[in-house]
């Protein structure tokens, strides 16, 4: 029963930070229906700016909780520049442009990201510095979840309940809603759609950069590879859940989380990422809408 | 003034930007921190040259249109054409090309020759891509399983039943177009971008049992002593069997480049770019879609796997290490930067990015992120990439004159067709 | 009459998109050699029609029939190219040619359904290919004078001019072979003298292969020198349907779209 919850703390730990990078992919799909295949990239270059500043921060000789304070924004700054300036290179030129070719366009740029990380940093695996603090109230639970497991959830949790608030109540939050539904109307009814395209970008890479600052901190490595992996991951999680759907990124991510967990837990850890990508291919072969999402008509 | 403005802005953004990755590194180790500031004036001075030239290249392009290029380089355009239609240049021309083919490997050094080995291997790869990718617009992330069937089919074949090159290639060849089909045929139905999505996953699946199923596969320490292809049981020393592997090779990309541009200009060619260029109206003109698409997608397959077996007999030895996802986009970027469709792009695009690492070593490192770049800029300033697929002008006669004889020669045709030609661009 | 089957039988052809019913119960028969208008405001359902019709849309309820060469097959559930290689063809109202091809092998690509040759054909060229290939290319030239576009062949599609247009995708309709033709909105964008070109040509090409035609028009004066017998749609419904002086005399039909337009 103990090795139960441990799997299934792993997996909504999982689940929580997938639905986190999912989010971005949802949002950025469910505007301009472009899978923007550098988000993962995004996540890493979340992490490895954590890794430098906490780094420079330590070397300061700064406590433990003002690293984490000051590493964090820092990190999501970064992430959201980047997915800001992404988009404006990579994106927005190939407005009407085939289908494809954005897609090309966005797997360059992964390429490209990937590389300039490589090559600027290193190709090794880095050691990350645990920033989450240790709770007394969860070690108690020993074995079966971690205090920066709680923390994650937590936080993963509390940013989603942010940004769903964000896009129901706030002016900018109904731009994105009617945009989403119709980028021409939104544009007549005199809505700045490339504004609400570059803020989407902004909040979907903010979201990875947080997933990539806990993860980071609570597996405890990382190199410039990670994103990729991540990436087709939470990809992976936002088709499960209906891509262009918000709560069913957030479902999807946790339905992946626990299924990879569960299957390594119970039938073999050396298939890891089998699970994820046959997932992948059986849901976009069977339900390509996913769970939430609805069936796309296309109009003749 | 604004120019200057823009630039110095978007300087200072990207020495923003770059900041932490580019300047600062941690050493997590020793806990020491290098601090590279030179890197953000190259980055400053960098962004400011290049926010010039993207604003320029941005003005053109959306200025003239896609399609218009500057008067003089049409003019050059037209000029070697005419060139290569002119049977006093072309004939000679292609002669001497033949030649200092034929002659390479006693002109260079064998490891030239190996070089040179690889590049064809991709050139093969890069036109069987182009049959998906190019001709029939569907974007296949997982080329790189095929080649890799095509390989451990070769690697595995020979080790335990000791079958050779010239048996197992043909085996491999209908190996892959059955593996297309396979795989193929639940996923063509879906919608482009998530294809492309799907065959990545369908490559990544292929390439990590390959990697777990070590019984089977050797696991990640992979398979060596793969022997290069004999000739009729005749013994090569190592210099003999690697220049044989050569014509092999050649022999191999011509018959790609055969096939390839007879398909593309057949019955079922067009079928492939009509189902590209419009769906419904290609359905809508009686063409059945998943029978179309299959047919791209296992003939593409087949030649990833010819390729697979070609390059598990020249490295003689092979581990899923050599097929990532890297590869797969690679290859992809290949067709975008030669030109999705035309041969002759693809075959230039598969030299420019192979050999150009090899021979100027200073820049192998950067061969990735160039791959990427090229992706995008490519994407953006130059979608049709840097050969412009052509089309066939055809030859017609009056429907009541229908005859039997061959369309392609012909005197009388030819230069009516000519004049046509002429008259259209006149 | 009773004895000759209609080339096309629709029955209460019915079509909803969720809570819009695009169609609503439509009936239509269209015999040999007729030429049928389809009128009707814009969002009547006529475009939707066409595309239960030719196997783009399923439909929610109703049949479709078509009888081509003798023979009298149902069309519920048939693929597009199916029902296209059964002798039905048509023509887009927003024109969806191939825009990089060029305007001869756009018209080629609509002999695809009537040919054979395959991977090994184009691979090895046998002689039986290369005449097939040939009687295509003479074929799509032929159909490409018919309409008036055998000088621009070698032209890629989206060069050619709006008119030129909408004529290249008829002839890529006829290379098929139909025995109905479906056309969306022909004449839109056209001008004057390029409609009455278009007229000519729509009789011209029913007289010389035995077509029937059903054609979406706004254009009223076409529709009434043109066509045999008018079906008015409005609201996914038919509100009217017979001999243009019948159908323009129509007190429903007047209110609900000929009375606009002669206010207009
Ligand atoms: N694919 C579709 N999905 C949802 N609604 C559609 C679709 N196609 C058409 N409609 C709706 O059906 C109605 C009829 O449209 P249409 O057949 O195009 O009209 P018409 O051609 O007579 O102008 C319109 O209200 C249109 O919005
Ligand atoms: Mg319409």
């Amino acid at each position: 029963m103990e090795y139960f919850f441990e799997i299934f703390f792993d997996g909504l730990t999982r689940g929580s930070i997938y639905a986190l990078i999912a989010l971005g992919y949802t949002m950025v799909y469910g505007i301009i229906q472009l899978i923007n295949f550098a988000h993962g990239e995004i996540y890493m270059i979340g992490a490895f700016t954590a890794l430098i500043v906490s780094g420079v921060l330590g070397a300061l000789g700064l406590p433990g909780y003002a690293i984490l304070l000051m590493t964090l924004p820092v990190a999501v700054i970064y992430a959201s520049a980047y997915g800001y300036t992404i988009e404006k290179i990579a994106y927005k030129p190939l407005r009407n442009a085939p289908r494809l070719s954005p897609l090309i366009s966005a797997i360059g740029m992964s390429i490209f990201l990937q590389n300039y990380v490589l090559l600027a940093q290193t190709p090794d695996f880095l050691p990350f510095p645990s920033l989450l603090p240790p709770l007394d109230v969860v070690d108690r639970f020993h074995g079966v979840l971690s205090s920066s497991e709680v923390i994650i959830v937590v936080t993963a949790a509390l940013v989603m309940a942010g940004l769903t608030a964000f896009i129901k109540f706030t002016r900018m939050g109904k731009a994105m809603r009617a945009t989403a539904q119709s980028p021409r109307m939104a544009m007549l009814v005199g809505i700045n759609v490339d504004q609400v395209i570059s803020l989407t970008f902004i909040i979907g890479s903010a979201l990875a950069a947080v997933g990539g600052v806990l993860i980071a901190s609570h597996v405890g490595q990382i190199n410039f590879y990670i994103g990729f992996l991540a990436g087709i991951k939470a990809f992976t999680a936002a088709v499960l859940g209906g891509i262009g759907s918000i709560p069913g990124a957030m479902l999807g991510g946790l339905v992946l989380g626990w299924t990879e967990s569960f299957a390594t837990g119970y039938v073999s850890s050396d298939y890891e990422d089998v699970f994820a990508f046959a997932l992948l291919v059986l849901i976009l072969i069977f339900r390509p809408a996913g769970i939430l999402g609805k069936p796309a008509i296309q109009k003749v | 003034m604004r120019d200057l403005k823009h630039s110095a802005i978007t300087a200072a953004w990207f020495m923003f930007l770059t900041l932490p990755i580019m300047v600062i590194h941690v050493n997590t180790i020793e806990k020491t921190i290098a601090w590279r500031w030179e890197n953000m004036a190259y980055v400053g001075a960098g962004a400011f040259v290049l926010s010039y030239v993207w604003r320029f290249l941005m003005r053109r392009r959306d200025g003239g249109g896609f399609r218009s290029l500057s008067p003089g380089a049409a003019g050059r355009g037209r000029l070697l054409r005419a060139a290569i239609e002119d049977r006093r240049i072309s004939y000679p021309a292609a002669a001497a090309f033949a030649a200092l083919v034929i002659a390479f490997p006693f002109l260079f050094s064998l490891y030239q020759v190996n070089i040179m080995i690889s590049a064809l291997i991709y050139v093969m790869l890069g036109l069987g891509l182009n049959i998906v990718v190019g001709l029939a617009g569907l974007l296949d992330l997982g080329f790189v399983a095929f080649y890799a069937i095509g390989a451990y089919a070769y690697a595995l074949l020979n080790l335990h039943f000791g079958l050779g090159f010239w048996v197992v290639l043909p085996m491999a060849a209908c190996l892959g177009a059955f593996a297309g089909i396979l795989l193929g045929f639940p996923v063509l139905r879906l919608r482009g971008d998530y294809l492309a999505i799907v065959t990545l996953g369908f490559g990544e699946i292929i390439r990590l049992v390959l990697e777990n199923w070590g019984t089977f596969t050797q696991g990640p320490s992979g398979i060596s002593n793969i022997p290069r292809p004999g000739f009729f049981g005749m013994e090569f020393g190592l210099r003999g069997s690697i220049v044989f592997m050569y014509y092999v090779v050649i022999a191999l990309v011509l018959l790609t480049i055969v096939v390839v541009s007879r398909l593309k200009y057949s019955r079922v060619g067009r079928a492939w770019m009509a189902l590209r260029e419009d769906e419904i109206a290609c359905q809508a003109m009686g063409i059945d879609k998943t029978k179309t698409k299959l047919m791209a997608f296992s003939l593409g397959a087949t030649w990833a796997a010819m390729a697979g077996v070609v390059f598990a007999a020249k490295t003689s030895f092979i581990n899923p290490a050599s097929f990532t996802f890297l590869e797969s986009a690679m290859i992809l970027s290949i067709v975008v930067l030669g030109g999705m469709g035309s041969t002759v792009g693809v075959i230039l695009g598969a030299f420019i990015l192979i050999l150009l690492p090899e021979y100027l070593r200073a820049f192998a490192e950067y061969r990735m992120i160039v791959f990427g770049a090229v992706m995008v800029l490519f994407m953006v300033f130059r979608p049709q990439g840097l050969i412009r697929d052509r089309r066939l002008r055809r030859k017609f006669r009056p429907t009541e004159l229908r005859g039997d004889a061959d369309g392609d020669s012909g005197g009388a045709t030819d230069k009516a067709a000519g004049m046509k030609a002429a008259g259209a661009h006149g | 009459m009773a004895d000759i089957d209609p080339v096309l039988d629709v029955r209460d052809l019915t079509k909803y998109f969720g809570g819009l019913r695009a169609v609503e119960s439509v009936s239509l028969e269209i015999m040999p050699g007729e030429i049928v208008a389809l009128i009707g405001p814009n969002g009547a359902g006529k475009t939707t029609l066409f595309n239960c019709i030719t196997g783009l849309y399923m439909l929610t309820a109703g049949e479709v029939a078509l009888t081509a060469r003798g023979q009298r097959k149902r069309l519920n559930g048939l693929k597009p190219n199916q029902v296209t290689e059964l002798g039905m063809a048509r023509t887009f109202q927003n024109i969806r040619l191939f825009p990089n091809m060029t305007v001869l092998e756009n018209v080629m690509i609509g002999r695809h359904c009537r040919t054979r040759s395959s991977v090994f054909g184009a691979i090895f060229r046998p002689p039986a290919t290369r005449r097939e290939e040939q009687e295509v290319v003479d074929l799509s030239y032929g159909l490409l004078q018919e309409v008036g576009l055998a000088g621009l062949v070698d032209e890629t599609a989206n060069n050619l001019p709006y008119g030129a247009q909408r004529r290249l995708e008829i002839a890529r309709a006829m290379a098929t072979d139909p025995v109905l033709l479906l056309l969306d909105e022909p004449a839109a964008g056209m001008n004057p003298a390029e409609t009455s070109e278009l007229q000519a040509l729509i009789r011209r090409l029913r007289e010389k292969h035995g077509l029937s035609i059903l054609l979406i028009e706004h254009d009223m004066k076409l529709v009434m020198s043109l066509s045999d017998r008018v079906c008015v749609m409005e609201h996914g419904s038919r509100i009217a349907l017979g001999t243009p002086e019948e159908v323009s005399q129509d007190p429903r039909v007047i209110k609900a779209y000929l009375g606009e337009e002669a206010d207009a």
